[in-house]
């Protein structure tokens, strides 16, 4: 058997990657890309720990954080397609009409 | 080394390098298609654990559903390559130490925390029993999500209608 704490590795590994990409990527759909990897992740980390402890309400939370990551990028892509239609960039360090 | 160890292995590190790529891409394009390999590794994985529904829901609506929707948008903006600029020449040479050290420092201490708990228990769970728990003891919350998924739909309509239709 694999180790729980393998999984649990990876799961940091990753959540840490996708951290890296969402300060890294300039381009608002990548960052949005890197919030799903984080979810990923964390995914990961629940259905470790459900396994380990022999429960299930683990593999129903994922569930659950899987249909909120639908929800969210419908509404996040709309956003992200408003904003591109209004600033004409996808380049977040140009979407800052609050600052000039 | 065991057969599952060797598995999980390949998996982890195909994940891994999905991972990578998505941030060392400079094409939004390339970096979705790197997070749908990350998507699938994962699923893998899940399939690892025993979790089939969950692998299978992961490859449906994760690397079916979202990611094509996300490929539709890039398709969509046209978004193209990534410019360059001095604070993001400065990001290379600070954040990426900075961030290698924060993931070794973050693996090291979840390794060491966690190397205690007992090994993965072997009875395999059934889609079966993961149902009977969603529909008996958290229905609320899955009537719920319904709800959740038709205001996100009406929110996506709303916010994505052209301005100047009226």
């Amino acid at each position: 058997m694999v180790p729980t704490s393998y999984y649990l590795v990876l799961s940091a590994v990753l959540f840490g990657l996708g951290v890296v990409a969402f300060i890294f990527k300039r381009n608002i759909i990548t960052i949005f890309m890197s919030i799903e990897l984080m979810l990923n992740a964390v995914n990961l980390a629940f259905v470790a720990f459900s396994r380990a402890l022999g429960q299930l309400q683990g593999q129903v939370f994922v569930f659950f954080v899987i249909v909120v990551a639908a929800a969210e990028a419908a509404v996040g892509l709309a956003i992200i397609i408003v904003i591109a239609r209004n600033r004409g960039t996808l380049n977040v360090e140009r979407v800052d009409s609050l600052k000039h | 080394m065991t057969l599952q160890i060797a598995v999980f292995l390949i998996l982890a590190a195909v994940a891994v390098a999905g991972a990578v790529s998505l941030i060392l891409q400079r094409h939004p394009i390339h970096s979705a298609l790197s997070l749908i390999v990350v998507m699938v590794a994962l699923a893998g994985l899940y399939l690892l654990q025993g979790a089939e529904f969950i692998a299978a829901v992961q490859i449906i609506v994760y690397s079916g559903a979202i990611m094509v929707l996300f490929v539709f948008v890039i398709m969509l903006l046209n978004a193209g390559e990534e410019e360059r600029t001095n604070l993001s020449r400065m990001a290379r040479f600070v954040g990426v130490p900075l961030g290698v050290v924060f993931l070794l420092e973050v693996a090291y201490w979840i390794a060491r925390a966690t190397s205690h708990m007992a090994q993965a228990s072997t009875q395999a769970v059934s889609t079966r029993d993961l149902s009977t728990l969603l529909f008996r003891e958290y229905v609320f919350p899955f009537e719920l999500t319904s709800f959740l998924i038709l205001i996100a739909l009406l929110g996506a309509l709303v916010l994505a209608r052209r301005e100047d239709s009226d």
